[in-house]
Formats: C-alpha cells, structure tokens, sequence
C-alpha cells in the first residue's frame, strides 16, 4: 500500500470511529433512560430510510446541509473560519423570496436562474463585507460573522413584521407566491415519469446541490482560482511571494461562501415553503460548519456527513415520535455528540490507528 | 577527574520507520573539544538531543563522567553537568541577563536574596573563563555575540562540565567566532568537555580536538583533528569525493540590469531597516551581498522582488523604473525579468502541504501554457514539473509528492529549477544553500554560475562567507542596513570583509 493510501484509510477509519463513539454513547445514555438502544437505532433508521417519506426528508435537510457546508469549506480553504452562513442564508433567501414576488408570474426557467443569481448577490454581499473588513482592516471574521448573523436576524424581523407582512395576517410572514414560480417538488418530477411518490418538501433543487458539489470540487482544487485560493489559505507569505493579491483573495472567497450559503433561501422559500418566513434557516449555518469539519472541508465528505446528519435530523424526528421518553433534546444531544467526538475530539483515537493500519499494512517496510 | 566525559554506547532511535541513530556509539575525552559533523538529518541533532534528554533512545546506554546514568529530561542532563547552547537562544529577551541566568535556579524565595547571591558566583565565572558580560543590561540589548556568552554563562552557572555547541557561529561575525573559540579554549583549558555541532569543516580544523562523522544516522568515523583533512572529511560526511570550491571563469560584466538608487526603507515598526542603498548588476556577473544575518539583506532583496513595498528612492530594472508611486507586487516584477530563489524556502519559496507539481507553478500558475480556459491544464503543469525536476535532479522523482516530504537539498532544487528555468534576466537568491547537504551544495552552486555564464545578472545574498566568497565577483557588505563597502572578489579576504560585517569600515579604522 503507498503512503497515500494508507493515509486516506487512516482518515476514514478515524471517521468512522468518531461516529461509532458517538453513537455508543447515546446508546449509554438511551438505556440508561430504560430504553432499547437497540430499538431507537432501528426506529432511527427507518424512520430516515425506511420508506420515501422518511428518505424525503432527510434528503431535503441534506440538501441544505449541503449548501452552507460549501459555504464554509471555501471559506475554509482561503484560511476563513466563516461563521455567517446563517445569516448569509438568510439575507440570500432574503433576496429570493423578494424575487419570486416581484416576478412572479414569470416561468420558473426564467425565475430559477435569476434566483441563483440574486442570492449569490445578496448572500455574497454577507459575506464580502466581513471579508472586507478583514482584509483591509484586520477584523476577525469570526467575530464580524457573528455580528453580521444577529444584524440579518433583526434586519428581517423588522421586514417581515413591517413590510412584507400582509395587513390582514397576524404571523409574520409574507404571503405566497403564486404556483409557477415554485420549484417542482420531487413527487412532481417523479410523477413526470410515472412514478407516484408521497409529498415531500424535498424538490428539485437537491440535484443542483449536487452540481454545486461538483462545482466546488473543480473550482477548488482545478481551476488557478482555486489554487490562489489554497494558497492564501496555507501559506500566506508564499502567497504573497507568488503574487497572489492576499486580500482579494479573501473577499472572493467570503462572497462565494455566502453565495453558496445563500442557496438555502432557494430550497428552503422556492423549493418548500413558498414564502418567506421568520427563522427559516434556523440552525442550518451552524450545522453547515459541523457538516463540512466532519466532511474534511472536501465535496465529497460534505455530501456524506450532510447525508448523516440529514439522517439525524429526520431520524430524529421519528425517534422523539415514537419513544415517548426519547425528546427532541435526546436527538440534539446525539447531534452535540457527533460533533464531539467527529469535530472537536477529531485526533482523539488518531495515534492508535495510525499504529494499527501501519502494523497490519506496512509490518514489511 | 574522571578521563572520560561521555560514552555513548549503540544508541539507536527510530521515528517510526524513520531510523535517525543506528548503533551510535561515541566517546568523549574529558578536557577535549570534540567536533561532530554531519550533512543536514545525519542524527547530529538527534544524538545531542538524546544526550541532552529531548528523546529517547530506543537502545542503547549513556555514561556521563564515567557513570551510567539515564536521562529522561533535561533536568537529568544538567543534574549530570551537561549544558547546552542551541542554535536559538534561549533566553527571555525583555529580562537582564543576570535575570536569564539565574531563572529557573533561585536558590531562595526571595529573588533579591537569589539575585545577589548569584552575583557573586557569577563574578567568578566571569573572571575564570573571560566570560565578561554586564549582568544588568537586558538581553534584547545585547548583540549576538554576548547573547550567546550569556547561554555558556548559563550553563556553566548550573554546573556543566560537558558543554553541547550546537552550530554556533551561524549568528556571528568571523571576528565573534574567533572571540567564541577563544573562549572555548579557555574552557578547556580549565577542564571543561566541549563538543562543537557544526557542518563548517574550517571551524572543525581550527578548533577541536577530535571529530566525529555522522552520515545517514551512523557513525561512520571518528578522527583526530591533527591527523586529518578538509577533503577527507568532507567525503566522510557525503560519502563521495566532494569539489569544495567551485571552478569558474572569469566574469565578464556586460550591460547593466538592475540598479538601485538611494534606496531607503522602515519597517512596519517605523525601525529604519535600508539607508542610501545604491548598487548596479550587470548582466553575466554575480553580485554578493555579505553580512551577519538581520541586517537589512532580507529586506533588501524582498523589496526588489516586490514582496515589500518600495518607500524611498528607485529601482531599476533594464528599462523600468520603479518608484513609491509604481504600484508593483511579486507578480508584476517577475514579468519584469526577476526570478527569486527567496532567503526561507519553507516559509515563502514554497507550500509545503502543496504537491511538487503545486509548487512548481507558484508565482507562475496564471501562465497560458499552464492555463486552460477555466481549469488548469494538469497535463501541461505535469510534464513541466517533471522535466524541471529531472533537470535538477530532485529526488524522489515524484510530482506529486507533497513537498514537506522532500529533503532540504530537494525542496531547495525544486525552488531553483522554477526560478532558473524561467531564463530571466535576474536572479535574486537569498542563502541558496541553507539547510542544504554539500552533495547538493556543490550542484546548486554550478547552477548559480551557469546562470551568470548565460550572461545573466544575479544578486546573491548569503551569511555563509565561504559561499559569498566563492560565487561572487563583486562582494557588497551590509552592516545595519547600509553597505559598508564593495569589494571585487579577487581582492577579498575574509578579515578585511569580516570587519565590514562588523560595521567597521576602512576609514575609521
């Protein structure tokens, strides 16, 4: 086996072993509710996949997952430590929502693309200040981020309870958008071809998650972008050395970040709920960050760790409704754990695996 | 007195399957000064840092001073009379020196009472040894040379009778080494045990008693000073025949390229770093820039190579010329004609997470040939950076091995052959052999000279003298970010530039 090979093994053996602490431990903490862990794991799982339904769901929380994920791992690999794709997600979704109402009685193909485009535009202005400011004046991100998450929370209260609350409505929310600038959900594409499927509000905007995937992956690690990008983000002198304006850099990577984060607005308001609404993106940033260290910053870790905790999510849901002991708290204490033992604890069995795979695999070298 | 200071006995130590000391045996005589010499990752360090309690050995025995002992932190080292001088200094640079040395040693609760009682030990080692020092100035006030007194004051304050030298003229002057070797032959003279880790085979003829060669891990020879040579030792540590000095032509100066007029520069600090700077390059010479490291080389060529912003005066290169209001950065100076080999490889020539054929674009990758229309053409960046790497002979011979993972000598190639492949009209290197092994010296040497016989201008900058001495055709010498004076090669001597270096120019002599 080359060194490379080894190492990626060791990597995914790591995973997966932070994830089976994570669940023997709310296996503990299950049982000694009196309860068969056993049985909240089957009811987890199917309740998640067990019949399209559950499978719909969790697809349409990966799908979000997905996007501030990405969100965060561009940020990531510039040297950012984006916090904002909350609010980012909720400016862009901002924007959208803004959108369809304006346009719509425009068809869906054409209101689809701008879409995209507008919340690249206003989520990107989330992000493009914060990295402004870190560029030109040295504000930490994390911290600008995090202002910037609570001035979009308010900045749409007053919105959405002053302006765009219809006078007749008590909850704050803006009124519907008429049909044709919803996104097809999937029982309707599915239903193109025949199929018949249960409504779900997972819609078409998963594949585009998925071509966002890809994007990201050739953007990254294919294009000279992508490599000023890294470059900025490993080794700032190096950069400079080479050329690469640093803080251009940053403020580029800070708008597509939330550009990208921006995407939840479009399956969240044009996908599902077809207004806008308060708190519509509650948790998905954050989530978003976990998704994408537990992912490994990469495309293709963020789709299986946004699919996990889709799983967790919809599982859940499922599991609070079944076991009556079991509350939603028991299914955030789960997600904590995950993020314990696969974000924070992350190195915690490193040493003893490495020894291990090189015992087995490297005992001739 | 016992006659052996140190006995060393089959010492290995693995770093995983990395073995960095093979059944290392070495003894030392008491009162002796004891060279090791080694390329870069022979196990010198290791060796010393085992001794010095830093690791582990695997196997293997120590005996200090005629006894077995084992040592598991430095405590223990200096418990059994063993001090060390590292390369970087180890001393608290806002405290006084008297403060430095009596930390970590109080001998009572109240400082006062520790501060004056070491006083007067202290007063006594001074005298001894010819240590002499003001034990009140603070240490950043110090120059090198006394910093590094301070560190062997230190050590003899805590007892040792065995000091540990690790390379320690890299920092000073040829006039504060000579000061440093008298008082290492005081030292002995009094009965210390000194060995001396150093890769300057001069040093090790000037000074030591015995040598010991390092290569590759082990021990491959164990000479007395008096009955050996430079060439000998040299092909001891490479393990071929080695050519120390490099053959060269005569330069022959062509037009100018470069010239830099009246240039000043304060750092972020508002520290004035460059004062009045003017030289010329012409095009088939090598310009040295000589000088204890720290005293405004770095800035020099980072400014040039537009790293750093010009503040005062210009530069010019063939036609261009650049002022404070040129708004240039690295990438508008490299389609200038400049390629840079910079000072610190690691630091700035190079992304050592990134793979070889990632660091063979750097500075270069928005290239057409390495462009496409949206992505990159791996092909093409591919080929390039295997030809480069065959070209200057980087092993192992693998684009897309990270670079962290080559040796010193390799990632420096790797460095060279971008920058030199580019055939620009200049070439900025800064310190193209630190951290290199002589193997790689004596090539990246020939490359640096081939460039100048191209006909083209290189400006090197270099605190190994040897290495000024030997490349250069014109020596200009930094002191204190202004150049003390020029000086053609064939002229030079290491005295009259060692004095420039020191600030001490021929007219106030």
């Amino acid at each position: 086996m080359s060194e490379r090979q080894v190492n990626d093994l060791v990597v995914t053996l790591v995973t997966v072993t932070n994830l089976l602490m994570a669940f023997l431990i709310s296996g503990i903490v299950i049982w000694a509710l009196g309860e068969d862990p056993w049985f909240a794991l089957k009811t987890m799982l199917y309740g998640a996949f067990g019949y399209d339904e559950g499978l719909g769901y969790t697809l349409y929380y990966t799908t979000n997952f997905i996007f501030t994920a990405l969100g965060f791992a561009i940020g990531f690999h510039c040297g950012l430590f984006n916090i904002g794709a909350e609010g980012q997600a909720y400016i862009g979704g901002l924007a959208v929502g803004l959108l369809c109402l304006w346009l719509e009685n425009w068809s869906i193909l054409i209101v689809f693309p701008l879409a995209i485009i507008v919340s690249i535009i206003f989520g990107g202005i989330w992000g493009a200040i914060p990295g402004y400011l870190k560029a030109r004046h040295g504000s930490h991100e994390v911290v600008t981020t995090i202002m910037f998450n609570f001035i979009a929370s308010v900045i749409m209260v007053y919105l959405l309870s002053h302006v765009l609350r219809p006078p007749q409505e008590m909850s704050p929310e803006s009124r519907d958008f008429a049909e044709n600038v919803w996104i097809p959900q999937m029982h309707e594409i599915f239903s193109w071809f025949g199929f018949e499927i249960t409504k779900t509000p997972l819609n078409g905007t998963f594949f585009f998650a998925l071509f966002c995937l890809f994007l990201v992956w050739r953007f990254v690690w294919f294009t000279r972008w992508g490599y000023e990008l890294r470059t900025v983000g490993t080794n700032e002198f190096a950069a400079v050395y080479a050329g690469i304006n640093v803080s251009k850099n940053i403020i580029i990577a800070m708008v597509v970040c939330g550009g990208l984060s921006g995407f939840v607005g479009i399956n969240e308001i044009m996908g599902s709920s077809h207004r806008i609404m308060l708190n519509f993106q509650a948790g998905i940033g954050f989530t978003g960050i976990a998704v994408s260290l537990i992912g490994r910053n990469h495309p293709m870790g963020i789709l299986l760790a946004a699919l996990l905790f889709g799983i967790l999510y919809q599982g859940g849901a499922e599991l609070s409704f079944e076991i009556q002991t079991i509350d939603r708290h028991m299914v955030v204490l789960i997600q904590g754990l995950v993020i314990l033992f696969a974000g924070a604890l992350e190195n915690l069995f490193r040493p003893q695996i490495e020894i291990f795979i090189k015992q087995v695999f490297m005992r001739n070298l | 007195m016992p006659i052996l200071a140190i006995q060393l006995t089959n010492i290995n130590k693995y770093f995983g399957n990395v073995c960095a000391n093979k059944n290392v045996s070495l003894t030392v005589k008491s009162g002796t000064i004891h060279g090791i010499v080694g390329e870069n990752g022979a196990g010198k360090s290791t060796l010393m840092s085992i001794l010095y309690g830093f690791y582990k050995a695997d196997s293997g025995s120590i005996g200090v001073l005629e006894k077995q002992t084992t040592i598991r932190s430095a405590h223990d080292a200096i418990q059994a009379g063993i001090g060390m001088v590292h390369q970087h200094f180890m001393l608290v640079d806002t405290f006084t020196v008297l403060e430095n040395i009596v930390l970590g040693t109080d001998s009572s609760f109240s400082l006062r009472e520790s501060l004056h009682a070491s006083k007067l030990e202290l007063k006594r080692l001074e005298k001894e040894y010819h240590l002499e020092v003001n034990i009140n100035s603070t240490i950043n006030k110090l120059p090198v040379g006394l910093q590094q007194r301070v560190e062997i004051l230190k050590a003899l304050y805590r007892g040792a009778e065995i000091l540990i030298l690790d390379e320690p003229t890299g920092v000073l002057t040829p006039q504060e080494a000579d000061h440093l070797f008298r008082i290492l032959d005081e030292l002995r003279g009094q009965g210390k045990t000194v060995i001396l880790i150093t890769h300057k085979l001069r040093e090790i003829m000037d000074i030591t008693d015995y040598v010991s060669v390092m290569r590759q891990g082990e021990m491959v020879a164990h000479r007395k000073t008096s009955e050996t040579n430079r060439e000998e030792l040299a092909e001891l540590m490479v393990g071929r025949k080695v050519l120390l000095r490099v053959e060269k032509k005569p330069a022959n100066p062509g037009r100018k390229i470069l010239s830099v007029d009246n240039l000043n520069y304060k750092d972020d600090s508002g520290i004035s770093r460059l004062k009045d700077i003017n030289f010329d390059v012409h095009s088939g010479e090598i310009v040295g820039v000589a000088g204890v490291s720290g005293n405004g080389q770095s800035e020099l060529l980072d400014i040039i190579a537009g790293i750093n912003h010009l503040q005062i005066g210009s530069i010019r290169i063939n036609d261009h010329k650049i002022t404070s209001e040129s708004r240039v950065d690295a990438a508008s100076m490299r389609r200038l004609g400049i390629a840079h080999v910079p000072e610190d490889r690691q630091r700035i020539g190079l992304v050592t997470s990134f793979t070889a054929s990632e660091n063979i674009i750097l500075g270069y990758h928005r290239d057409l040939k390495y462009n496409g229309l949206i992505e990159m053409n791996n092909d093409a960046i591919s080929k390039s950076c295997l030809k480069q790497m065959e070209h200057f002979d980087v092993r192992p011979l693998n684009p897309l091995l990270k670079a962290s993972l080559f040796s010193g000598g390799n990632q420096q190639k790797m460095v060279l052959a971008r920058e030199i492949e580019r055939n620009t009209d200049l070439l900025l290197v800064g310190q193209p052999t630190r951290g290199v092994d002589i193997g790689a010296i004596e090539f990246i040497h020939r490359q640096i000279i081939a460039m100048r016989d191209a006909n083209k201008a290189v400006l090197l900058v270099s605190v190994e003298l040897d290495e000024i001495l030997s490349l250069s055709d014109r020596i200009l010498v930094m002191f204190e970010g202004q150049i003390m004076g020029q000086v053609l090669a064939k002229d030079a001597n290491e005295r009259d530039i060692g004095l420039l270096m020191a600030g001490i120019s021929k007219e106030t002599d």
